[in-house]
């Protein structure tokens, strides 16, 4: 039977020469397992004389420890060997990418419309929308444009084939909106409408057949001229930004009185002429079913491309409708 | 309408300041300056000179060489550009060391080897004028040498290129524009009343006007004249006509266009010995009838145009539009009779705009002229005539047809504040309102007050028209600017919100929103394989905007030719916008559509991207029921199902289509309509607390019929799998020839799960076997391995 001592230095042995973990393993089972020397000369114990037995338990139960430290630390050398081996295999470099999956993005349109919105949902209006193909009655009739008003002609309307010759036509603004609004809600009337409209125009730079408005509409017991000039300042500020100022001149539309337009001043002291504003018309009051004489209000409104031109530094109205991806992706 | 600073003067001569501020003033009055200018300034150095001689020059073709005498009897070589003068004509000279306007400095040069010793002007070169071509020929008499301010009598002026809005007619001239000027300086306005002297017989033994259509002409008054002069209008006039932009033609058109645009009132020249007895008369014309105009283009009239006629009932004119041929004053022409009428606004609208003939005169009459102004207007034709030995008859022939009442107004003055938004007193409403003509009158309450509106607004007629002025003439500017207060939440509709929920989720999934026109061309719907064209455009200016899209499928099929002839394929777009499919009630039927289309992409990647849309926007049991589809590829097709009931299509393009679009790849096509997915009731499925038990998975393969779909295939599992059926998801396909045809292996994932307790073997082995028969019993398939 070998001595204790030998088995602890075959233990080293034989762990050392263990190159993996299995292979420690297995030098495990040899030196500890149950068919293990160690284990063998513990029953043998049995047949001592118990002064002998006590002496060479206690050299057992020492070899035994000596042993499991022993493979313990061998097994943490080797786990950590392995470890660092298969993270060295695992090594990438992270710039092989091959492809930069495509970010989606949102038209210039749709952003401006939204930050458009936003800022009016944030001075309590709520928004409103109505038909792109439009009556001849809401797009004129209701907003006190008599039939064969020459106000008329400041619209190049586009109609279509649909009823009557010249009853149904492509909104030219989205003030139809106002009326339908005023219809079917009882004041008071917060509310904008953002909204597609066209005009018999040659496409160029600045022109487009298809464009696209807002349009604000608030009706309530007082509303005064000094609340629409301190509604577009207010909002002025709110989405050009501090230093830009605003002001009304006035101007002429049927469907308001007074009327302005209204401009914005950079903090560089230029001027951009941004849309038309005014009190709502009492033959608008009337023509939608609301009473002059206990609502007043005012009506704005303004071209939503070309702020979406200006806020992106794009010099072509045609560049918003072509599609390319190389337009669309860099906004 | 531009007007100049001098003219302003002379109905108000105290209006002073610095250009810039009046322009300032002018624009918050509402009139626009488009642009300020000045005139008849940097034209020191520029002197009368003769030319004595031309000759080519020896090295050149485009210009010449010109001897020029500017005043000191020596010949002056300069080479000039412009061939139009003659030896003895007299021409404005830049002599050595001038600043032209534009900046231009002229020295002594060579050109070509030839000395130039100052610059020949054109008239755009000195501000006279829009003659860039020739050089400006000068009238004769004037002395050699002289400055040419001072030979042609020019002085520095200031030039307002005004916008003048559709109801303001009054500012459609000189004086109209001073009145306004005048009364927001607070400064005086005055008209003075031009001085005639008559001589002769009186007009009324002269001439005659008879009105058959009194509503159409609420008054024709006419003045006779004698030795209307046939020269050039005098040199003051023609500047001043030069720089508001109209071409000096002869005196009498000269002054016709003076008038006009002194007072507003447009006026018309008859030759007196071509109108018979001088008779004039007014009526609408007949169907068909014909009228050579003063351009020499035969007309063919309405009975909505308005016509004057001689004593024969012959139209002799377009009233208001234009005159007639056959009346022509002309160089023989004596004595003329001179027109001042009002015409109904709209007519002359209608009657202009439908023959094109859109004039100075007719801008005015379609604004609405001053029939108050005519007899003055006649007046000063004839006072200026005078001073070119014009001789004017006695009285005017002043024929009257329906003119309106004149119109006063009740104006509540708490009503004007409250509409303004200002705390102005009656007093000072009135005193705003008088210096502009709107007579104001006491009503005995302090809170009220009449107000005459006057002829030359007929823009005016009710309270709020005078409202409109007493906020102009206070001032926008000055009103305090106050935000109105409302209770209301500001907030989007769940629609609204919705919308930006599907553009946040495919934006999220790499697809960029595109905007096509949605105009399509004739044929655009056929190349995509769709049905008959759409709604028509009674009058698009090309063929390409000409019909209103049925579906959104063209623009994108455009969209994505477009970028794959730039070399870009693999393009993911998606579009929201209205189509009109035909159909409708009062107004054609409109809805919101969402497209979706994947270039590069099999029709299956449109199914993923349904699922992944239904299921962000929680729509109710969404499904896709596969069935050709017009412009789709028939076997790669469906509908798309919400709730059962088919809200769109998806699949992928025919690659006929595909062909006509010149795509090379496999597109795949999502489009549904968005009203059945907007706004939809979210949220309300009860929570269901995640099982604290552990799930079971088994996997079951199938050989299903190629007839049968794998969401059918689900459906019945599902179904079958009861209570215990957490889910079911399909992870693998495949054909082949151990299979056969007509079938495919389908390999579902399903999941078990109770809330309550760990299931049991024998449960979940219940369970599988359950779905085993529900499917082999229900689709004809086999269970496989």
């Amino acid at each position: 039977m070998a001595e204790p001592e030998q088995l602890v230095v075959e233990a080293e042995r034989q762990a050392a020469a263990a190159t993996t973990v299995d292979e420690l393993s297995a030098v495990r089972t040899a030196m500890t397992g149950k068919r293990s020397p160690l284990v063998a000369a513990r029953k043998a114990l049995g047949d001592l004389e118990p002064d002998a037995r006590k002496e060479a338990g206690q050299a057992l139960n020492a070899a035994k420890t000596a042993i499991d430290e022993i493979l313990s630390a061998r097994e943490a050398e080797l786990s950590a060997a392995a470890r660092a081996e298969q993270l060295a295999a695992e090594r990438l470099d992270l710039t092989e990418v091959t492809e930069l999956a495509a970010d989606g993005h949102l038209h210039v349109i749709t952003q401006t419309w939204q930050e458009l919105e936003d800022v009016f949902v944030g001075m309590g209006y709520r928004v409103a929308e109505g038909p792109e193909i439009e009556s001849e009655w809401y797009n004129f009739g209701a907003l006190n444009f008599p039939l064969g008003h020459p106000a008329r002609d400041m619209y190049d309307t586009l109609y279509v084939d649909y009823g009557e010759p010249g009853t149904t036509l492509l909104r030219t603004h989205t003030s139809p909106v106002q009326a339908r609004v005023m219809e079917n809600q009882e004041p008071p009337i917060y509310v904008v409408a953002p909204g597609r409209c066209f005009r018999q125009d040659t496409a160029d730079a600045t022109h487009m057949p298809v464009f696209h408005q807002i349009e604000g509409l608030v009706v309530d017991r007082d509303t005064t001229l000094g609340d629409l000039a301190g509604t577009i300042e207010a909002f002025t500020a709110a989405y050009f930004g501090p230093g830009f100022t605003s002001r009304l001149r006035p101007s002429y539309f049927p469907f308001t009185e007074p009327s302005a337009e209204f401009d914005i001043q950079r903090p560089d002291g230029t001027w951009l002429e941004l849309g038309g504003c005014g009190m709502v018309h009492p033959n608008v009051f009337e023509a939608c079913g609301i009473d002059p004489e206990q609502w007043q209000g005012f009506a704005f409104g303004f071209g939503i491309d070309r702020l979406a031109l200006i806020r992106f530094g794009i010099d072509d109205l045609r560049e918003l409708w072509t599609n390319d991806v190389r337009f669309l992706g860099q906004f | 309408m531009k007007v100049l600073l001098s003219w302003l003067r002379e109905f108000a001569p105290d209006i002073e300041g610095e250009p810039e501020h009046l322009a300032e003033v002018l624009s918050d009055l509402g009139l626009a300056v488009e642009e300020l200018s000045h005139v008849g300034q940097g034209l020191d150095g520029i002197v009368v000179a003769e030319v004595l001689a031309t000759r080519p020059h020896p090295d050149a073709d485009r210009i010449h060489l010109v001897d020029v005498d500017a005043g000191d009897g020596e010949a002056l070589q300069v080479c000039c550009g412009a061939f139009n003068m003659a030896v003895g004509d007299l021409v404005p000279l830049a002599t050595l060391g001038t600043t032209m306007p534009n900046g231009m400095e002229i020295a002594r040069r060579k050109m070509r080897g030839e000395w130039s010793n100052g610059m020949l002007c054109s008239g755009a070169e000195i501000g006279m004028g829009d003659d860039h071509e020739g050089i400006l020929i000068l009238d004769q008499g004037l002395s050699l040498g002289a400055p040419l301010t001072e030979a042609l009598g020019i002085h520095p002026d200031v030039l307002f290129d005004l916008e003048v809005n559709p109801n303001r007619p009054d500012a459609m001239s000189v004086m109209g524009v001073a009145r306004d000027l005048a009364a927001r300086l607070g400064v005086p306005f005055a008209v003075t009343a031009p001085q005639v002297v008559e001589v002769g017989q009186p007009a009324a033994e002269r001439a005659a006007v008879s009105i058959a259509a009194p509503d159409f002409c609420q008054r024709f008054g006419i003045r006779v004249l004698d030795n209307v002069p046939s020269g050039p209008s005098p040199r003051w006039m023609a500047n001043r006509l030069l720089a508001v932009g109209q071409r000096p033609i002869n005196a009498v058109v000269d002054l016709s266009n003076y008038v006009m645009f002194e007072l507003g009132q447009p006026n018309h020249t008859y030759d007196l010995d071509l109108v018979p007895g001088g008779e004039l008369g007014v009526r609408m014309a007949h169907r068909g009838e014909q009228l050579i105009t003063l351009d020499g283009v035969e007309r063919t009239l309405t009975i909505y145009d308005g016509v004057i006629v001689n004593r024969d009932d012959e139209a002799i004119g377009l009233a208001g539009v234009m005159g007639g041929a056959s009346t022509e004053i002309s160089a023989d022409t004596h004595s003329v009779l001179l027109e001042a009428a009002w015409w109904d606004p709209m007519t002359i609208a209608r009657t202009a705009r439908r023959l094109g003939l859109r004039s100075e005169a007719s801008a005015r009459f379609e604004r609405g002229a001053d029939s108050e102004i005519i007899p003055m207007a006649l007046d000063r034709f004839a006072e200026l005539a005078a001073a070119l030995g014009g001789t004017t008859s006695p009285d005017m022939v002043d024929a009257i047809g329906n003119r309106p009442e004149p119109i006063t107004v009740r104006v509540r003055s708490q009503r004007v504040n409250s509409i303004l938004g200002t705390e102005l007193s009656t007093d000072e409403m009135t005193d705003l309102l008088e210096p502009i003509g709107f007579a104001c009158e006491s009503s005995g309450d302090s809170q009220e007050f009449e107000v005459s509106i006057p002829s030359w607004r007929l823009d005016s007629a009710t309270e709020i028209d005078v409202i409109e002025e007493v906020g102009r003439l206070h001032g926008y500017s000055k009103i305090t600017r106050t935000v109105p207060v409302t209770e209301q939440a500001g907030a989007l509709t769940p629609q609204q919100q919705d919308r930006r929920r599907i553009r946040a989720l495919l934006t999220g999934m790499g697809i960029s929103e595109a905007m096509p026109l949605p105009f399509l061309a004739p044929g655009d719907l056929a190349r995509a394989g769709l049905g008959d064209d759409g709604i028509t455009v009674t009058n698009p200016l090309v063929a390409e905007e000409s019909i209103m899209r049925t579906s959104l499928r063209p623009g994108l099929l455009k969209a994505v030719a477009y970028n794959a002839a730039r070399r870009t394929t693999g393009v993911s777009l998606f579009e929201i916008g209205r189509i009109n499919p035909g159909g409708g009630g009062d107004l054609p039927d409109e809805h919101e559509h969402l497209a979706v289309i994947l270039a590069g992409e099999e029709a299956t990647a449109a199914t993923t991207l349904w699922r992944r849309l239904a299921r962000h926007m929680a729509v109710t049991q969404p499904g896709v029921a596969n069935g050709p589809v017009d412009g789709l590829h028939p076997g790669r097709s469906g509908q798309v199902l919400a709730d059962g009931q088919p809200v769109g299509a998806l699949g992928e393009i025919d690659p006929q289509v595909l062909d006509a679009y010149e795509i090379d790849e496999r597109v795949a096509w999502l489009e549904v309509d968005l009203g059945a997915l907007l706004g939809a009731d979210r949220g309300l499925a009860p929570y269901r607390a995640p099982s604290r038990y552990p799930s079971s998975d088994i996997d079951l393969a199938f050989t299903v019929p190629d007839e049968v779909s794998a969401d059918e295939v689900a459906a019945t599992i599902a179904q079958a799998g009861g209570d215990l059926l957490d889910s079911v998801s399909l992870f693998d396909v495949f054909r082949s020839e151990q299979l056969g045809e007509g079938c495919r292996s389908l390999a579902y994932t399903l999941r078990f799960e109770a809330a309550d307790r760990t299931l049991n073997d024998a449960e979940v082995a219940q369970a599988r076997q359950s779905c085993i028969d529900a499917v082999t019993t229900a689709h004809n398939a086999t269970l496989r391995g």
